[in-house]
C-alpha cells in the first residue's frame, strides 16, 4: 500500500472525528472559545443525555437493514407521562421506574411483534406508534402540564439545579471526584488495548502497527482528560452522564463482542444469506424494536427529570435526533454497518452545532437548516463512498 | 445477401473472468424462425442480450446488422425503436395492473402529463384479439392465467410495431396446449411476414417451428442446421449441443469407501410458497449414502434448488410432505438451525444474493453459520474466530489480502471458497452444493472439485446440484435427472452419458 493509499484510508475511518474537531474549532474561534467553557462542555453531555441513549437504540434497528423508529418521540412522552402520574400518586421511587421500563419493553414488544411475526413495514408500524403514545400521552395527562417534584427522582436522572455526582472526595474549585474517574477510565482504556494486543501477539496473530494503537490510545486518553477536566472545572460529573455511559457501554460491548451483535450486522449485511445460516431473522427484529421501547422509557426518564415536569409535548422530533444521529455517525441507510461509538460521535456532533449555534445567537430556524444539510451531506458521503469502493 | 433481415459477426463479450461469447455468428432470414439451441450457460440468453441493447455497444465487439445497417444499441429503446423486442423467460407483468396499462408500458399514448386511457384500451384490445385473447384489456393480469399472460407479453411486442420478435424459453412455464397455441401464433406470424427467434430447450417444438437452428455451446455458434436440408432429429442436435470432450478436468477420486444410506428423502411434495396449488416439487425419492456423491441433473427451473431448500429446514416452499431421513430415522426439520443442528448443510446456489454478506470480512462470514463454536456462552471470542478464518483460508488456498478482507471483493472462485469455509466449519455430514461452480474460471472449479472430493473421502456426504453436464457426469458416483420437480431418471457413473442424461430431460419435457 503507497503511503497515499493509506492517508486516504486513515482519513476515512476517522472522518467524523476530523469533522467533529474542525467544527468544534470553527465555534471555538467563532464564539471566542466561549464553547469550550466548562459549562458549555457540561450542557452538551446533559443537553442531550437523551439523544446518546435513543441514538444507541436506534442504531439496532437501523442495523437491521435501514429500518427506523419513528414512535421514540411519543414513547419518551408517554411513559415520562405515566411515570410523573405515578411519583405524583405517591408511588416510591423504585417501583416507578421499574414499572416506567416494563411499560418501555411493552410498548417496544407491541410494535416489534408486528414488525417481526407479521411483517408490517416499521415504517408504518411506528408511524402507527408515533400517533397513538402522543394521543394517549394526552389523555394520561389531560392536556396539561404536571410537575415532578420527587427530588431524588429528579436528581438521580440528570435534572434540577444539583444532578451531578457529589464530590466525594472534596477539593477546593475543581471536583476531585470527577478527575479520578476521568485518570480511572484511562488507565483501564490503556490496560485492556495493552492486554487485548499482547494476548494477541502472544498467539502469533496479525496485529496493527504500534503506531497506530498509540495514536488511537492518546486521541481516546486526550478525549477522556479533556471532558473530566472540563467537567470538573464546572460541578462535576453530571448523573445522566452515568447512564448515558452505561448504556453506551452495555451497547458498545453487546454490537462489538457479542453473537446477538453480530446477528444485527448480519441481517442488515444480508438477511437471507442469514436466514440460510440458521439465525433467527425474525427475532433479531424482535429484539431490535423490544430494545428500542425500553431504551425509549429510560429517555423518558431523563426527560421528565431535566424538565421536572411532563408535558403532552414533550419528546417531540427525538426520533428525529436519534435517526440523525446515527447516519451521521456513519451507520449506512442500507443497513449492516455502524458503530455505538460512531453513533455516539454523530450524537455529540449533532450537540456541538446546536450549542454553537445557540451561542452565536443563530435563530433557530437556520439551526434547522443546518442540521438538515447536515445530515443530507452525511449520507451523501455513505452512499458515494460505498459506490467508489464497488 | 439481402434476404438476411439480422447478421451479428464477431460477437465477442466478456464478464470478468469469463469468455461468454466468443466469436458469435448468426445469420437470420426474414420472414423465418429461427432457433437457438444449447446446454445452460452457453451463451444463448447473452447474445440476445446483445442484440436487444441490453448490453449497450461498446460491452462487447463485433457488429450487428439489422435491415442491411450498422446498428449500435445503446439501449433497449434504440433496438425497440428499430422493431427487435425481446421477451424474457421471466415475464415482466405487473401482476397489480391491468392488460392494457402493462401493455404500454414506458410505450404509453397520448402526451406524458395525459394518457389517452380510450386509445390505450382500444390499441390493446386490438393486439390482444391478433393474438387470440377474448379477455378485455382492463383485466388485472394477476387475473388471468400464465399462458395468458406469455400471450399478452407477445401481444405487448406487438404494440411496439415488432418486426423482430425474441422468444427466450417462451414456453418454460406453459403446459402443452397453451404451448401448442402459442407455437401456432408464431407460425401465423412467420406467414404475414415476421422474423421470429426462438431460444427453447424442447427440441421437439423447435423440430415444429423452426426453419433454421443455430447451435451455440460454450459461447460458440458450431453449426447451423436448415430444415427440409439437414437431418434436425434431436438426437442429432444434442450431439451438437453437448458434443464436447471430457478431458482431465475432475481430479480423481481414489479408494472412497461408501458406507451406509446417510440421508433419505421419500415421496416429498413442495407447493409454491405465493401460488399454494402449484407443485413444485413433486414425489421426489432419494438417497445419499456415506462417502457418495450424488449430481442432480436437469435444466433451470427443473425444481432441483426447492428441493433442496425444502429439505433444509423448510426454507422454501408451502404443505411439504415427505419423509426425510437421517441416518436410518425419521427426523422433521422445522427450521434451517434444526436442519444445522442435524448435520446438514446447504451451500447456496447464488452466493452473492443468498449466500455470503458481501460487505462484511472473511472472518465474519466463515463463522456466521457456527457462532456458537467461537463463543464462549453470548461472548465472541475474537481471536478464535480469526484463527479458525485463517485456518479456512489456508486450508482451502482463498486468495486474499487477508481475512479481514471484504468478502466483496473477492473473485468469484474466492467468494465460492470462502462459503463452503463457512459450511465446512459448521461441520455437517451432508453438504448440499448447489451450482458450486457456477461463473468461476476452470483452475477454481478444479479447485472445488478437489475440496468435495476431500470431504467424501472424510466420510461425508455430499449432494451436488449442478446444470453443466460434464460435471456432474465427472464427479458424482450417482446421478438423479430432475424435470419439472420429478425425478426422471437415476445413473451410475458408469451407465451416464450427456447424451442419455439430455434425452431423458427432453423426453421428459415433451410429455
Amino acid at each position: 500500500m503507497s503511503t497515499k493509499t493509506k492517508i486516504l484510508n486513515w482519513v476515512q475511518k476517522y472522518t467524523m472525528i476530523i469533522i467533529l474537531l474542525l467544527v468544534l474549532s470553527f465555534f471555538a474561534f467563532k464564539t471566542g472559545g466561549k464553547i469550550l467553557l466548562p459549562q458549555n462542555i457540561t450542557n452538551i453531555i446533559a443537553q442531550n443525555a437523551y439523544v446518546f441513549v435513543l441514538a444507541t437504540g436506534m442504531l439496532l434497528c437501523i442495523l437491521t437493514g435501514g429500518n427506523i423508529d419513528l414512535s421514540v418521540g411519543s414513547v419518551v412522552c408517554f411513559v415520562g407521562a405515566l411515570g410523573a402520574v405515578f411519583l405524583d400518586k405517591g408511588m416510591s421511587m423504585g417501583l416507578a421506574i421499574l414499572v416506567m421500563l416494563a411499560i418501555g419493553l411493552v410498548i417496544g414488544a407491541w410494535q416489534a411483534f408486528w414488525i417481526a411475526y407479521v411483517r408490517v413495514p416499521p415504517f408504518i408500524t411506528t408511524l402507527s406508534g408515533m400517533l397513538v403514545f402522543r394521543g394517549l400521552s394526552n389523555v394520561v395527562l389531560e392536556g396539561q402540564t404536571l410537575s415532578v417534584t420527587h427530588e431524588t427522582f429528579v436528581r438521580i436522572f440528570g435534572g434540577g439545579a444539583d444532578c451531578y455526582v457529589p464530590d466525594l472526595l472534596g477539593g477546593g474549585g475543581v471536583n476531585m471526584l470527577c478527575l479520578v474517574v476521568g485518570a480511572l477510565a484511562c488507565l483501564l482504556y490503556l490496560f485492556f488495548t495493552f492486554k487485548s494486543r499482547m494476548s494477541r501477539v502472544k498467539k502469533g496473530y496479525e496485529v496493527e502497527a504500534v503506531y497506530n494503537t498509540l495514536i488511537k490510545s492518546v486521541l481516546i486518553v486526550a478525549v477522556i482528560l479533556f471532558f473530566t477536566v472540563k467537567l470538573s472545572q464546572y460541578k462535576g460529573i453530571p448523573t445522566s452522564l452515568i447512564w448515558v455511559a452505561l448504556v453506551i457501554l452495555v451497547y458498545a460491548y453487546i454490537t462489538s463482542k457479542t453473537t446477538i451483535g453480530r446477528h444485527f450486522y448480519a441481517v442488515g449485511g444480508n438477511e437471507k444469506a442469514t436466514k440460510l445460516s440458521g439465525i433467527n431473522t425474525d427475532r433479531v427484529y424482535f429484539i431490535a424494536y423490544t430494545n428500542m421501547g425500553f431504551l425509549s422509557a429510560l429517555a423518558g426518564m431523563l426527560t421528565i427529570a431535566r424538565m421536572t415536569s411532563a408535558q403532552p409535548t414533550y419528546g417531540q422530533n427525538y426520533e428525529m435526533d436519534a435517526i440523525g444521529s446515527c447516519f451521521i455517525g456513519g451507520a449506512s441507510a442500507y443497513g449492516g454497518v455502524g458503530t455505538v461509538p460512531g453513533v455516539i460521535i454523530g450524537a455529540v456532533l449533532m450537540g456541538v452545532i446546536n450549542i454553537g449555534m445557540s451561542i452565536m445567537g443563530v435563530d433557530a430556524n437556520y439551526q434547522r437548516v443546518v442540521k438538515g444539510l447536515v445530515l443530507l451531506a452525511a449520507v451523501i458521503f455513505d452512499v458515494v463512498s460505498k459506490r467508489e469502493k464497488g | 445477401m439481402s434476404e438476411n433481415i439480422l447478421e451479428m459477426q464477431h460477437i465477442t463479450k466478456l464478464f470478468p473472468g469469463v469468455r461468454a461469447l466468443d466469436d458469435v455468428n448468426l445469420q437470420v432470414k426474414k420472414g423465418s424462425i429461427h432457433a437457438l439451441v444449447g446446454e445452460n450457460g452457453a451463451g444463448k440468453s447473452t447474445l440476445m442480450n446483445v442484440l436487444s441493447g441490453t448490453y449497450p455497444y461498446g460491452s462487447y465487439t463485433g457488429d450487428i446488422i439489422y435491415e442491411g445497417e450498422v446498428c449500435r444499441f445503446s439501449q433497449i429503446k434504440d433496438s425497440e425503436a428499430k422493431g427487435i423486442v425481446i421477451i424474457h423467460q421471466e415475464l415482466a407483468l405487473i401482476p397489480y395492473m391491468t392488460i392494457g396499462e402493462n401493455m404500454f408500458l414506458g410505450n404509453e399514448r397520448g402526451r406524458a402529463f395525459n394518457i389517452d386511457w380510450s386509445t390505450t384500451y382500444a390499441e390493446a384490445d386490438r393486439h390482444l384479439k391478433t393474438v387470440g385473447l377474448t379477455e378485455s384489456s382492463r383485466t388485472l393480469i394477476r387475473n388471468i392465467g400464465v399462458g395468458k399472460q406469455q400471450m399478452v407479453e407477445i401481444a405487448k411486442a406487438l404494440a411496439k410495431n415488432a418486426r423482430l420478435l425474441i422468444l427466450d424459453e417462451p414456453t418454460s412455464s406453459l403446459n402443452e396446449s397453451d404451448s401448442k397455441a402459442l407455437l401456432d401464433l408464431l407460425l401465423r406470424f412467420k406467414e404475414e411476414g415476421m422474423t421470429s427467434i426462438i431460444i427453447s430447450h424442447k427440441l421437439n417444438e423447435v423440430a415444429y417451428v423452426a426453419d433454421d437452428i443455430t447451435v451455440i455451446r460454450d459461447g460458440k455458434t458450431i453449426e447451423t442446421m436448415h430444415k427440409g436440408t439437414d437431418d434436425i432429429s434431436e438426437d442429432r442436435i444434442i450431439r451438437g449441443m453437448v458434443g464436447r470432450e471430457i478431458s482431465d478436468r475432475f481430479p480423481k477420486r481414489e479408494g472412497v469407501e461408501i458406507g451406509e444410506v446417510a440421508m433419505e428423502v421419500s415421496d416429498w411434495n413442495v407447493f409454491h410458497p405465493l401460488y399454494r396449488e402449484k407443485k413444485v416439487v413433486d414425489g421426489v425419492s432419494l438417497q445419499v449414502r456415506r462417502g457418495e456423491v450424488v449430481g442432480i441433473s436437469g435444466l433451470m427451473g427443473a425444481g432441483r434448488t426447492e428441493l433442496a431448500m425444502s429439505i433444509f429446514g423448510h426454507s422454501y416452499g408451502a404443505n411439504i410432505s415427505g419423509e426425510l431421513k437421517l441416518n436410518g430415522r425419521a427426523v422433521k426439520l422445522n427450521s434451517v438451525h434444526d436442519a444445522i443442528q442435524h448435520g446438514m448443510a446447504y451451500v447456496t446456489e447464488d452466493r452473492k444474493v443468498n449466500g455470503l454478506i458481501l460487505s462484511n470480512p472473511i472472518r465474519v462470514n466463515t463463522t456466521l453459520a457456527n457462532l456458537p463454536g467461537v463463543s464462549a456462552g453470548i461472548v465472541i471470542d475474537p481471536d478464535k474466530e480469526y484463527a479458525v478464518a485463517d485456518d479456512y483460508r489456508k486450508k482451502l488456498n482463498t486468495k486474499c489480502t487477508g481475512v479481514e478482507q471484504k468478502v466483496g471483493n473477492l473473485s468469484g472462485g474466492n467468494q465460492q471458497k470462502v462459503l463452503l469455509a463457512k459450511w465446512m466449519f459448521a461441520d455437517p455430514d451432508i453438504l448440499i452444493l448447489d451450482e458450486p461452480t457456477r461463473g468461476i474460471d476452470v483452475g477454481a472449479k478444479y479447485e472445488i472439485y478437489c475440496i468435495i472430493n476431500d470431504l467424501v473421502a472424510a466420510g461425508k456426504s455430499v449432494v451436488m446440484i449442478s446444470s453443466e453436464l460434464p460435471e456432474v457426469l465427472g464427479m458424482s458416483d450417482r446421478i438423479y435427472v430432475m424435470n419439472e420437480g420429478r425425478i426422471v431418471g437415476e445413473f451410475q457413473q458408469a451407465d451416464a452419458s450427456q447424451e442419455k442424461i439430455m434425452a431423458c430431460i427432453l423426453s421428459a419435457s415433451n410429455h
